[in-house]
C-alpha cells in the first residue's frame, strides 16, 4: 500500500496540468478548498457590483429595481457629454492626475538619489522612518492638519503676513489655487513611500561600477548620471508605463476632504461628481454611467500600461 | 576621491539640509497638532501655539473620552480593525497558499483574481447590492466588501513561493496533508510576509472613513475614522457634543487636534513594527523575478 500511494504524493508538488480532471481533483482537492473563500468573497462583492452596472443603460428607480426600471439605451452616456458640469469634472480629473502622476514619479526619483548621498546610516535611517510616515496617515486626518495650517487665520498665512506682508492666501477656497495646493500636499503624503523602490535600486546597483567610474575621473554628478540613473531607469519605465492605468484615478480621499463648492470649477473630479450626483441628488443610473464610463477607459488604459511594461521591461503581475 | 572635492562637499552640506528640511515638513505638522490639543483656548484662537503647548491643560483629551460619540466610535474601529483583518488574513493566505502551488485551473483562478485589479463595478452598483444583501447599518458593510484585496494576494503568494518546496516534499512523505503543511510550515515560515500584509490591512480598516459615512445611516454607527471626518472636515459642531459653558471655555481647535491625534495614535504605535517589515514588502511585490 505505502509503495503504491508514495508517487502520488510527491505528485502533489509536481507539474499537474497535463492530470485528467478526476486525478487531479483526488490529489488537489484541498488546493480548490482553499481558494473556495476567496472565490465567495469575490464573485459577491467584486463581480456582484458589474452586475449593477446594467443600471447604466436604465433609469433606475430604487423602488422599482433592476427588473423593474425602463431601460433607455445610452441616454445616460450621451448626457455626460452634454451636461458641462461633468465634462469639466473629466477634465479637472485628467489634468491633476497627469500632474500627481509627473510630479509623484520625478520628485521620489530626485529624493531617492539626494537620500543615498547620505553616508550617515543613524541619520538616513532617521530621515527615512519620519518621510515614510505621513503615507500612513489617513487623508482626514491630512485634511484635518491642512484646513487648519492652510485656512485664512492658519500657520502658512500667519507666517506670510508677519515675514512679507503679504495679504491673507485662501488656498482651499480659489479655485486657482485649489489644484496646486492638491497636488503638493499629494506630494507630500506619499513621496517618502514613493521612494522606497528606487532606494531599493540604488542599493542593489554593484559598487564595481562607480569605483571603474572614478578611477575613469567621473566627479560624483557624472556618476549619478552615467550610473545611477542608467540603473534605476527599468524601474523607472515600470512605474511610468504602469501609472497610464491610473489617469482617471485624481484621488477622491483627498479631493473630497479638501474640496468645497467654491472650487467644483477646479476640484470636481470624476468620482466625487459621481457621488453628489448620484447619491446625494439621487441619478443612479447616470452616476453608474458616468463610474461605467471611467472604469472603461481605465481598464483599456491598465491593460495597455501593463502589455507595454512586460514588453519593455518584462514586467509580470504575477 | 569625489567626496573630498570642494563642490561635493557644498554639495552635501546643501542635500543634509534639504533633507533634514524636508524630514521636519514630514514630522511638524503632527508636532503642532499634538502642541494645538494641549493648549489653552486664548492661546490657539491668538495663533500662539506653534510646536509647543501654551497653558498646558489636559481639557481638550478630558473632554473627547467623555464624548460618548467619540469613544462609542473608537470601539466601533476596533472591532471593525479586530474582525476585518482576521478575515482578510483568512481568505487571502488561504488562497494565497493555494495559488502558490501547480495545480490544474490555477490560471483561470488566479485570473478571476487579478481581474478584480482591473475593473470594477463602481460606487453605485456597491452601495446598491450592500444594500440589497441588507448589510446596511451593520458592521459587516464596512468589512466584508473591502476584505478581498488582489494586490495582498500576489504578496502573500509570493511570500509563499520562497518558501523551499523540499520542506513541503519532506512533510509529504511523513504523510502531512495539505492543510498541516499549510498551518504548520507555511504560516509559521512567512511571518514576517504576513505581518507586513496584515499591518497594511489593519491601517487600512483603520483609516477608512468614506464606507462609514456611506452605509451608516447615524452617527452613533459612525467608524472612528468617519466621524473625525465630519468633525474635522464638515466641522460639525454638534459632534463635538459640546455644551455652551464648554464652549466657552474650549477651543474647538484643540478638540479637533486632540481628536485627530488619538485617531492617529494607533497608527503611531504599529508604524515601527510596520516600518521594519513594508520595505522588504514593498520591493518585493514591486520587484519580481
Amino acid at each position: 500500500m505505502e509503495t503504491q500511494v508514495r508517487p502520488l504524493e510527491t505528485d502533489h508538488v509536481t507539474k499537474s496540468r497535463k492530470n485528467p480532471w478526476g486525478k487531479e481533483l483526488k490529489i488537489h482537492w484541498p488546493l480548490y478548498v482553499f481558494c473556495i473563500p476567496a472565490l465567495v468573497f469575490v464573485l459577491i462583492f467584486a463581480y456582484g457590483p458589474m452586475v449593477g452596472l446594467v443600471m447604466a443603460f436604465q433609469d433606475y428607480k430604487p423602488w422599482l429595481g433592476i427588473t423593474g426600471s425602463t431601460w433607455i439605451g445610452w441616454d445616460n452616456f450621451e448626457r455626460i457629454f452634454q451636461y458641462e458640469e461633468s465634462m469639466q469634472a473629466i477634465y479637472n480629473t485628467l489634468i491633476i492626475a497627469v500632474i500627481k502622476i509627473i510630479v509623484g514619479i520625478i520628485v521620489p526619483i530626485f529624493m531617492a538619489i539626494l537620500l543615498s548621498e547620505i553616508r550617515n546610516m543613524g541619520l538616513k535611517k532617521s530621515i527615512q522612518t519620519l518621510v515614510y510616515l505621513p503615507h500612513f496617515l489617513s487623508w482626514v486626518t491630512v485634511a484635518g492638519i491642512m484646513i487648519d495650517i492652510l485656512g485664512l487665520d492658519g500657520g502658512i498665512n500667519h507666517f506670510l503676513t508677519n515675514v512679507f506682508g503679504i495679504q491673507p492666501v485662501y488656498f482651499l477656497g480659489d479655485p486657482e489655487l485649489f489644484r496646486p495646493t492638491v497636488i503638493i500636499s499629494d506630494l507630500w503624503k506619499n513621496f517618502g513611500f514613493s521612494m522606497i523602490v528606487y532606494l531599493a535600486v540604488i542599493t542593489g546597483i554593484d559598487p564595481s561600477y562607480y569605483e571603474a567610474a572614478e578611477i575613469d575621473g567621473a566627479s560624483r554628478r557624472q556618476q549619478i548620471i552615467h550610473v545611477t540613473l542608467p540603473s534605476m531607469m527599468p524601474m523607472i519605465i515600470v512605474i511610468a508605463t504602469l501609472s497610464l492605468g491610473n489617469i482617471l484615478d485624481a484621488g477622491f480621499d483627498q479631493i473630497f476632504n479638501l474640496y468645497n463648492p467654491l472650487v467644483y470649477s477646479t476640484g470636481d473630479i470624476i468620482d466625487t461628481y459621481v457621488y453628489r450626483s448620484s447619491l446625494l441628488n439621487g441619478q443612479y443610473g447616470f452616476g453608474t454611467a458616468v463610474g461605467l464610463f471611467k472604469s472603461g477607459i481605465s481598464f483599456i488604459l491598465i491593460v495597455i500600461s501593463y502589455r507595454i511594461a512586460y514588453k519593455v521591461a518584462n514586467y509580470k503581475i504575477f | 576621491m569625489y567626496h573630498k572635492s570642494k563642490g561635493y562637499k557644498i554639495f552635501s552640506a546643501f542635500n543634509h539640509l534639504l533633507l533634514i528640511l524636508v524630514a521636519l515638513s514630514c514630522l511638524l505638522p503632527m508636532l503642532h497638532l499634538l502642541a494645538q490639543s494641549f493648549s489653552s483656548k486664548t492661546a490657539v484662537n491668538g495663533n500662539l501655539v506653534t510646536f509647543w503647548p501654551v497653558d498646558f491643560n489636559l481639557d481638550a483629551y478630558i473632554k473627547t473620552f467623555n464624548n460618548s460619540n467619540f469613544t462609542g466610535s473608537m470601539w466601533i474601529s476596533v472591532v471593525r480593525t479586530v474582525l476585518g483583518t482576521l478575515i482578510s488574513m483568512f481568505i487571502i493566505t488561504t488562497a494565497g497558499y493555494a495559488l502558490s502551488k501547480d495545480f490544474r485551473g490555477r490560471n483561470v483562478l488566479m485570473w478571476i483574481f487579478i481581474f478584480t485589479m482591473l475593473f470594477s463595478g463602481g460606487l453605485i452598483p456597491s452601495y446598491i447590492l450592500v444594500t440589497k444583501l441588507g448589510l446596511k447599518d451593520t458592521i459587516w458593510s464596512l468589512v466584508l466588501p473591502g476584505a478581498f484585496g488582489a494586490y495582498n494576494l500576489i504578496l502573500i503568494m509570493n511570500f509563499f513561493k520562497t518558501i523551499p518546496k523540499a520542506l513541503e516534499e519532506a512533510a509529504f512523505i511523513d504523510g502531512a496533508s495539505f492543510f498541516v503543511i499549510f498551518r504548520k510550515i507555511y504560516l509559521p515560515l512567512s511571518l514576517p510576509g504576513l505581518a507586513t500584509v496584515g499591518l497594511f490591512i489593519m491601517v487600512g480598516n483603520w483609516n477608512a472613513w468614506f464606507d462609514g459615512i456611506l452605509y451608516m445611516s447615524s452617527t452613533e454607527k459612525y467608524p472612528l475614522a468617519s466621524f473625525l471626518q465630519t468633525v474635522v472636515v464638515q466641522g460639525s459642531a454638534q459632534s463635538m457634543a459640546l455644551s455652551q459653558s464648554e464652549a466657552a471655555a474650549l477651543s474647538e481647535q484643540s478638540i479637533k487636534a486632540a481628536q485627530i491625534f488619538i485617531s492617529t495614535l494607533p497608527i503611531i504605535l504599529v508604524y515601527p513594527f510596520l516600518q521594519k517589515y513594508f520595505v522588504k514588502g514593498i520591493v518585493l511585490g514591486a520587484v519580481k523575478e
